[in-house]
């Protein structure tokens, strides 16, 4: 029979267990491989006008298998340069991966002209996907 | 082991089995391309140059092909020969889809690129490919309407080098600019786009 005492340290230690489980075999689900970005309607005037306020983060994070494809959607009045693409007003560039690597990128939409995007490889491993997780819920609490 | 341990032990593993026995993950579909994707398609941008092969060159004149559009010169030492290997194989990989696939390449060395050497140029890797060459003024205007950049480096001894954008355009047969290879790609992406475009 366990005791009252025991059990109170083993029911915590028993979730953490279950979580790190959890987090670690069962499969991480999305809801969408794509990551989309939008240039808001202005950028070009904002940034015309001295603005140097960032529309889209220096870098962006995908990973294979779960968000590895990028989309960037120009609500702004002109055409923006991203990456390879020329993307007129209203139009959306949508960019898959598929292999994990760091790329770096033209983007008219940043102040410095530049982006990076991190590929990183699919959390195959039960330490990958706790990590993956822990990371995914530790920026969503950031925000 | 405790019976009551194993009590609590055993739901929990349970559970992860019936966790991970679920479905992994979203898969992409069958027609996605390997390139990036433009929404909604516009037409192409119009390029008006004079053609390698003597007649006139534009996007227009390839209508009812898929076009795999670049942009690079004849001296070019490192991008555009991996380009256009790659493109050649492509188009060999097709086998007969590849009479419905035109290479255009627009140079963008209007001072050292005439039609008689793009055409050499050209032909040493697929007869079939067209370049586009012109003034300076009409390249700048092409480059322009692409997002094309260009950057010159002035060599010791006076010569110069550039370095360009090194993306694969992908115009597909009506004329709409479809998707954007970037450089590195191996072949068989393009073979993988090229159909779905062929397909229409």
């Amino acid at each position: 029979m366990i005791r009252r005492s025991r059990l109170l340290w083993l029911l915590p230690v028993l979730a953490l267990l279950g979580t790190l489980g959890w987090a670690g075999f069962t499969p991480i689900r999305v809801e969408s491989r794509e990551r989309v970005f939008d240039i808001p309607q202005g950028t070009y005037a904002r940034r015309r006008a001295g603005d140097l306020v960032e529309i889209l983060p220096d870098t962006i994070r995908l990973t294979l298998g779960l968000e590895d494809v990028l989309k960037i959607v120009n609500h702004d009045d002109v055409p923006q340069t991203f990456g390879p693409a020329l993307m007129m007003p209203g139009q959306s560039f949508t960019l898959p991966f598929e292999r994990a690597a760091s790329y770096q990128f033209i983007c008219t939409a940043h102040a410095s002209g530049q982006l990076t995007i991190d590929v990183e490889p699919e959390p195959d491993t039960p330490w990958a996907r706790i990590h993956w997780r822990a990371r995914e819920w530790w920026e969503k609490r950031k925000k | 082991m405790n019976v009551k341990l194993a009590r609590i032990l055993l739901p929990l593993l349970l559970g992860a089995v019936v966790a991970a026995a679920e479905p992994p993950r979203i898969s992409p579909p069958d027609d996605l391309f390997k390139a990036g994707t433009l929404s909604p398609v516009m037409a192409a941008p119009e390029i008006t140059l004079a053609g390698s092969d003597g007649k006139p060159f534009s996007i227009a004149r390839f209508r009812g092909k898929v076009v795999l559009l670049a942009f690079g010169f004849s001296n070019c030492g490192e991008v555009c020969p991996i380009t256009l290997a790659t493109l050649a194989a492509a188009r060999r990989k097709l086998g007969a889809d590849a009479a419905d696939v035109q290479v255009a390449y627009v140079t963008v060395d209007p001072e050292r690129d005439t039609a008689a050497q793009m055409k050499k140029y050209l032909a040493s890797f697929d007869a079939t490919f067209v370049g586009g060459v012109g003034t300076i003024a009409q390249i700048q205007a092409a480059e322009k309407s692409y997002g094309i950049t260009v950057s010159r480096k002035v060599n010791p001894d006076g010569s110069y080098s550039l370095g360009h954008s090194s993306s694969i355009y992908l115009i597909d047969r009506a004329g709409g600019l479809r998707a954007v290879m970037p450089y590195g790609h191996p072949v068989d992406d393009f073979v993988h786009d090229i159909k779905i475009l062929l397909r229409g």
